[in-house]
């Protein structure tokens, strides 16, 4: 092969392959890329929630971006839980503090990240999230502990836009 | 195919034949030699074929009142349901024609798996069966989501969360899935569009089945290659024709007694409550003919991990042609893989069993015992028995046994209708 030159034909076929497959690409992209997240679904990105009703102890669940969110106001003694928890016990170790930065308020997405089930409150092994799906114990900082789930329930994006209400997103 | 040249009697017949072979083909289908010890468990392929043309048909009538709509799907079956014209009948024949299908092709696969038509020449059929096996799993799943009920939503969630299992995209997939952050409106409208389209591609897959089943012909219970045609075959029509249709209508009663008498009683009544995002039922469980490989993805505790092992648990059957070394098909002459056979039909009942129920303690230690057989007996018990067992004389023929044949076969043959 080595001595055989190139010549003016191969490189037609060359040229003809590669804007070929630049064209089926092209044609292709728009068929894959419809499917995506469409921009009314976008355009429902944020939400604000009044909080001022939410006792210490309780947790409320709303909804953004079709996904439940969870809203806890968690007491004295369930933070000093969270906090005293150590790095090397965890699967996907996690501070408190990073997590719940208002140690008050512990808002997360309420989605096990195993397989997307929303997980029971006050439910399982470590007083915190169960998921009736397939086992995951989750801990009051929802923080996975036991069972199938990779990692920990996400925390949104959120901000306080004043003491009584979240904006989510 | 045919081994002789077929002429029609007519004239516009001869004329319209020459143009277009129609008539060759018919003739082909019905003077099809077919081994004459063929038995029942041969029959499904045809209750298969009815299964599939049951579920096209009923399911374009349902389609017809049917609106793919987050808002409206679960109040158009519902007014299916109550209002339409025998819309009940309709829906829960098809409902029902769902799992019938599952029982015939479990029974199908299983019947290949005990006389071996996995085997050379035939391995191209069985991997067009496995693929539309997987097709067929495809559009039970696709249409169980349609109700909105809410094991749809939670079985669409649930399920389409296992491509976040892989790596770096796996998230990117989910959302291009849901075409959304979460199970909606978008994932209903193309989950039925692709749960409308996907009947027609197996209708295509059975026609490569059936005519790749034509080139070699068809397996047998003593699983010998025979003479075609000769005194071991009989024509397709009218021998097999008539058996298949007495085993369809046997089927046919089966799947009756389901449709007027316990049209629910294979489904969840979670589906009859409307899809709600912010509640998970407490108690998901797939439909009963995928439970064996739920079973499987719940044993294995890391998450991409069950994933893998659930999806090696359906394409190893892809490799089964190669897993087998046993040159030898039928499991009537050979008494151990016979023994292993019964074992793996066992386990897989027993995965199916620990599938329903909840993942924790006695269920989930049973499901990863059963679980590491089940591979064990594809990958390490197959190929080794294949050089290990002594396999009993197979007969020349199909007709040899039954003119005197000799006294090794006939102990097979008892042993074989013990295990009928």
């Amino acid at each position: 092969m080595s001595e055989k030159k190139t010549n003016r034909r191969d490189f037609l076929f060359t040229a003809t392959y590669a804007v070929g497959a630049v064209g089926v690409g092209a044609t292709i992209w728009p068929m894959i890329d419809q499917m995506n997240p469409d921009a009314s679904v976008k355009a429902l990105a944020s939400t604000e929630v009044d909080v001022s009703a939410v006792n210490p102890g309780k947790t409320i669940t709303v909804l953004w971006r079709g996904k439940p969110v969870f809203i806890r106001r968690r007491t004295q003694d369930e933070i000093a839980e969270a906090r005293s928890v150590k790095l090397e016990d965890l699967k996907h170790p996690e501070k408190d503090e990073d997590r719940a930065v208002n140690p008050e308020w512990l808002v997360m997405l309420g989605v096990c990240t195993h397989l997307g089930c929303v997980p029971l409150d006050q439910k399982g092994e470590y007083n915190g999230w169960f998921c009736p799906c397939h086992g995951s114990h989750y801990d009051i900082s929802g923080r996975i502990r036991k069972g199938p789930a990779p990692t920990n329930m996400e925390i949104p994006k959120y901000e306080f836009v004043n003491a009584n209400t979240i904006k989510i997103g | 195919m045919s081994d002789h040249e077929y002429t029609p009697k007519s004239k516009f017949g001869k004329w319209f034949n020459d143009r277009l072979p129609l008539l060759t083909l018919a003739n082909h289908l019905t003077d099809y030699p077919t081994p004459k010890n063929l038995n029942y468990w041969w029959t499904f392929g045809g209750i298969l074929t009815f299964c599939l043309i049951t579920q096209i048909v009923t399911g374009l009538v349902l389609a017809m009142h049917y609106i793919a709509h987050a808002d409206m799907a679960f109040d158009s079956v519902e007014h299916i349901m109550r209002d339409v014209n025998y819309g009940w009948l309709i829906r829960y024949i098809h409902a029902n024609g769902a799992s019938m299908f599952f029982l015939a092709v479990y029974i199908h696969i299983f019947r290949s798996l005990f006389y071996g038509s996995y085997k050379a020449p035939r391995e191209i059929i069985w991997i067009i069966g496995i693929i539309i096996y997987l097709l067929m799993m495809a559009a039970a799943f696709l249409g169980y989501v349609l109700p909105w009920g809410q094991m749809s939503f939670w079985g669409a969630t649930v399920i389409t969360n296992l491509f976040s299992a892989i790596p770096l995209v796996g998230e990117g997939i989910v959302t291009w899935l849901w075409g959304g952050y979460s199970v909606d409106n978008p994932t209903l409208t193309r989950f039925f569009t692709l749960h409308y389209l996907i009947p027609f591609l197996i209708l295509g897959l059975v026609v490569l089945h059936i005519w790749a089943l034509h080139v070699p012909g068809n397996n047998n219970p003593v699983g010998i290659d025979i003479k075609k045609p000769s005194k071991d075959t009989v024509p397709f029509h009218p021998y097999i024709v008539i058996k298949d249709g007495f085993a369809l209508l046997m089927f046919m009663i089966v799947f009756a007694f389901f449709v007027f008498y316990t049209p629910n009683i294979l489904g969840h009544a979670d589906n009859y409550i409307e899809a709600n995002p912010l509640v998970t039922p407490a108690h998901i469980v797939p439909e009963w003919y995928l439970l064996p490989f739920y079973a499987i993805l719940r044993s294995v505790p890391d998450k991409l991990l069950g994933v893998v092992a659930m999806l090696s648990a359906i394409l190893i059957l892809a490799a089964l042609p190669w897993l087998d070394t046993s040159k030898i098909r039928s499991a009537v002459f050979r008494p151990l893989y016979r023994q292993f056979y019964w074992i793996l039909v066992a386990d897989v009942l027993i995965l199916g069993y620990v599938g329903a129920m909840p993942a924790e303690g006695l269920y989930l230690l049973v499901a990863r015992v059963a679980t590491a057989y089940y591979f064990l007996h594809f990958l390490v018990i197959l190929p080794v028995l294949g050089w290990k067992e002594k396999t009993l004389p197979i007969p020349l023929s199909i007709t040899e046994p039954i003119l005197g044949g000799s006294p090794n076969l006939a102990t097979a043959k008892n042993k074989e209708s013990l295990n009928k």
